[in-house]
């Protein structure tokens, strides 16, 4: 191999907390090959974002670090601020995980990509604008003479990332860290920016440092995959080697945690259950609108969309966002009213009845929020939160629902001694688990779960899973489970709707659906999904290209 | 965010998410006593040196309030002798003698008593009228906050000292309380923007979401998820408001509107003080010293009260 464009050895990273230095990364080592895309892989503390953040030297002020990164054979650290300034973006360029945060919302994206151009170059300001739009023209954005001229608003999602990685490949940098490129997107538009960013590597001479915890954007992209625990590394190898012939247990838990949208059918056709004579949840031609201000015509986030979910029964709802899929959800719950149509919950119609009946009926139906931490109350410590279903719908005294958090704790699998604790002092997992042992303390007939896993580590997604797996068969609750994951789909629902822009597109069993998809929508968000397995994937991949051809 | 923290008993042999630990604990925990809101604050609260001076220092002006002749030694505050006027600190007249030849440590003892009822009274006026139109405003939106919002700039546009003159102009009876009213009448309008803001932010919050899909009402809403959450600002406002409004007792006094003599108050005294401060700097010294003590008590405790209903602050 030729001399690698980045060096680092021995890197340290220490943070400082009141007044201990406390390390989080410890002593790492690795190679950037010149054209190579090498992922850093781990979970949430693994010190990924740290360790390719010290390249730069953007460490948050309380940061120190130590060792050496070369780069070009130039040393970094220690380098005085005036050094880092011009090596940052002619020669490190970086890819934020949120482009509409990381651009600037007062000015043209021709505009920052021309100041990017301005700082380093001598260039008129013509040149530059020349320059901008042929960048834009390198990230496939369409028309990128009018384009230029656009605010970031103006723009999608996935033209604001292109955007960014225009601005970022502006000055032909030599190594380009992606951080979290695609984390924020939809699944189509994912796949779109993945394509893209596979292209780019044949066209640029950049290196891309790829930091994401998602195995299936590191079986597309990676050449080479350093994996992180802890601030160290546990594991680095060619990407075939990590993903077929892991050596360290960690990688192979990791890899085994990882949901992948497996596409097998099902071993024995699970008996269709009776049709009950009362679905759970019921939506008849239902249309949800919000109000669209003084004189404005309001948004249809829901237009004519019949469901329904028998008793016991688990469905997906999956779609991109604006699909309308958590709008459905918290009509379910009743904190949005249909603007026409019927919403049946158990048999009665929550567009006519009446306030004593729609409190009856709440206490039927539950809601567990994507967001666990922000779904209680910070103020609260969490016991009380779990028990203020029952202090609202119950007589229960004091001791009683004590001794009924205690009993939901345990059936949640949390210590009992984390009832006195706040939100904020538990882990991303315990606090879901929290989230789940309060909706289900009225013991509801249907639950509603909004993306229940997606902020969580695949590791301790597959618990809360597997929890919800157990209590499902154990209270028999019908669920309506909002989620953007296919993967996560197929392992835990029997029926799959699928949304898009507040209309249903397609439904029926988990296996019709992924198996033999019937609308072409349907077939893109399955084909986008990357797999976490290299050779799968570069095949996914084929057949994607196939597909969108087929298409225009 | 690492997914595991250290439990309370130091025992973790798979993290909190394992199954096992749950198992293990079962065995040796019996059942823990709940915590609330209200009674997590209070033991932070116990705890806290801040709160612990600023409550000593208010429970003693409310002593001396309730209780004045007890601190004054027995000397009474108009028995005053004009041979003796205006003399410096001593050993018989510890803070000095006034105008009148009255002994100023007993006028400020006496003080006491109005301007901590003005002040207590004029802050409950106003975080009352601040914490209901403010949180109506906010909650509800729309039509209502358009028109609470409106009728609050009414208000601001009339100054506080010009508004207070002309209601208590128009009063026959001019006692501590309706100079109190007078001032959260014409007081209460920053601190009703402050609560709707806060309120504005916290009621988009899920958890807000997630008790009206408990079918919470209205009521158990605003007064148990909201208010704990939009209740910050507001406190450190209202215990800054407080020294202000002390004073502007003094001021209205001082116009001939507010409180009539004989009585006595800190605002009066530094009114009258102020104008000799060259020769007798010590009229304003004792008076305003008095005051701020007061005021700082109530900030101490209010920053304190602040941060125990706050978990995660720290």
């Amino acid at each position: 191999m030729a001399a690698p464009v980045l060096q680092i050895r021995d890197l340290r990273v220490e943070f400082r907390q009141k007044k201990d230095w406390r390390e989080v990364v410890h002593g790492v080592s690795l190679d950037v090959g010149r054209g190579e895309v090498l992922a850093l892989v781990g979970e949430s503390g693994s010190g990924k974002s740290t360790i390719a953040m010290s390249i730069p030297g953007l460490l948050p002020r309380n940061g120190r670090n130590s060792g050496s990164i070369q780069l070009d054979g130039q040393e970094l650290i220690g380098a005085s601020p005036g050094t880092l300034r011009k090596i940052r973006g002619r020669q490190v360029a970086v890819i934020f995980q949120e482009p509409m945060r990381a651009l600037n919302p007062v000015y043209t994206i021709g505009w920052q990509i021309r100041e990017m151009l301005q700082a380093h170059q001598e260039l008129s300001k013509e040149q530059a604008r020349e320059r901008a739009v042929e960048l834009l023209k390198l990230v496939d954005i369409p028309e990128p003479e009018r384009r230029v001229d656009s605010y970031p608003h103006q723009l999608s999602g996935g033209q604001r990332q292109r955007a960014m990685i225009a601005q970022a490949l502006a000055l032909d940098p030599q190594v380009l860290i992606a951080d979290e490129p695609t984390t924020a997107l939809d699944v189509t538009v994912q796949g779109e920016i993945l394509e893209l960013l596979h292209d780019l590597k044949g066209r640029i001479d950049a290196s891309i440092l790829l930091i994401t915890h998602d195995m299936g954007v590191v079986a597309d992209l990676a050449d080479r995959i350093v994996v992180l625990k802890d601030g160290a590394i546990v594991e680095q190898g060619d990407a075939h080697q990590i993903f077929y012939d892991p050596q360290q247990p960690y990688t192979q838990s990791l890899l085994k945690a990882v949901l992948s949208l497996s596409l097998e059918p099902v071993a024995a056709e699970l008996p269709a259950p009776e049709p009950a004579e009362t679905p759970a949840f019921d939506l008849d031609h239902g249309v949800i609108e919000y109000p669209g201000g003084r004189g404005r015509k309001p948004f249809r986030a829901i237009d004519d969309v019949t469901l329904r979910l028998d008793a016991g029964q688990v469905m997906g709802l999956v779609g991109e966002s604006g699909s309308g899929k958590s709008t459905i959800g918290r009509a379910a719950v009743g904190l949005l009213p249909l603007a026409s149509g019927a919403l049946r919950i158990n048999g009665l119609d929550l567009v006519t009845a009446d306030a004593g009946q729609l409190r009856e009926a709440r206490r039927q139906v539950a809601m567990v929020f994507q967001d666990a931490g922000a779904s209680v109350n910070p103020r609260w410590p969490i016991g009380q939160a779990i028990a203020e279903p029952l202090q609202l719908h119950t007589d229960l005294d004091a001791a009683a629902r004590d001794a009924r958090v205690t009993e939901l704790l345990d059936r949640v699998q949390l210590s009992r001694n984390l009832r006195n604790r706040f939100p904020h002092q538990l882990s991303g997992g315990q606090r879901q688990r929290v989230g789940i042992a309060r909706a289900l303390a009225l013991q509801p007939s249907l639950l509603i779960v909004d993306e229940p896993t997606s902020a969580l580590d695949v590791s301790v997604q597959e618990k809360v899973l597997e929890l919800f797996a157990e209590l499902q068969e154990e209270f028999g609750f019908a669920c309506l489970f909002i989620t953007h994951d296919l993967a996560v789909v197929e392992h835990v629902a029997d029926r799959i709707a699928v949304l898009r822009h507040g209309k249903l597109v397609e439904t029926g069993t988990t296996a019709e659906v992924l198996m033999s998809p019937q609308d072409s929508y349907t077939r893109r968000l399955i084909a986008a999904v990357p797999v976490p397995d290299p050779r799968e994937q570069a095949q996914r991949r084929r057949q994607r290209r196939e597909l969108l051809g087929e298409a225009s | 965010m690492s997914d595991e923290l250290p439990t309370p008993t130091g025992v973790r042999p798979g993290g909190p998410d394992s199954g096992a630990e749950h198992e293990l604990l079962d065995l040796v925990e019996e059942n823990i006593e709940q915590a609330t809101l209200w009674g997590e604050a209070w033991k932070t609260l116990r705890r806290n040196p801040m709160f612990l001076i600023g409550g000593v220092i208010a429970v003693l002006m409310t002593l001396i309030a309730v209780f004045p002749s007890l601190f004054a030694g027995g000397v009474d505050p108009r028995d005053c002798d004009l041979t003796d006027a205006r003399q410096w600190p001593s050993a018989a007249h510890w803070f000095g003698t006034d105008l009148q030849g009255c002994d100023y440590y007993a006028n400020v003892i006496h003080g006491a008593r109005i301007s901590l009822s003005i002040g207590l009274l004029s802050v409950v006026g106003t975080m009352v009228l601040a914490v209901i139109l403010g949180t109506l405003a906010g909650y509800f939106g729309g039509l209502t906050d358009s028109l609470l919002s409106r009728f609050t700039d009414i208000f601001y546009g009339v100054p506080l000292l010009l508004g207070a003159m002309i209601l208590l102009t128009v009063t026959e009876e001019r006692s501590v309380f309706t100079v109190s009213l007078a001032l959260s009448i014409f007081g209460w309008m920053t601190a009703m923007r402050l609560v709707r803001s806060s309120v504005i932010t916290v009621k988009n919050a899920d958890f807000v979401a997630a008790a009206q899909a408990l079918a919470a009402t209205t009521r158990q809403i605003l007064t148990r998820h909201i208010m704990p959450n939009a209740i910050s600002p507001v406190v450190s406002f209202m215990t800054i408001a407080m020294g202000g409004f002390i004073a502007s007792e003094a001021t209205l006094t001082f116009l001939g509107i507010g409180l009539q003599a004989p009585e006595i108050s800190w605002g009066l005294q530094i009114n009258v003080g102020q104008s000799r401060f060259s020769s007798a700097p010590y009229l304003v010294f004792f008076p305003a010293l008095f005051l701020s003590l007061t005021v700082m008590a109530f900030m101490l405790m209010g920053d304190a009260l602040r941060d125990a209903l706050d978990p995660d602050r720290n």
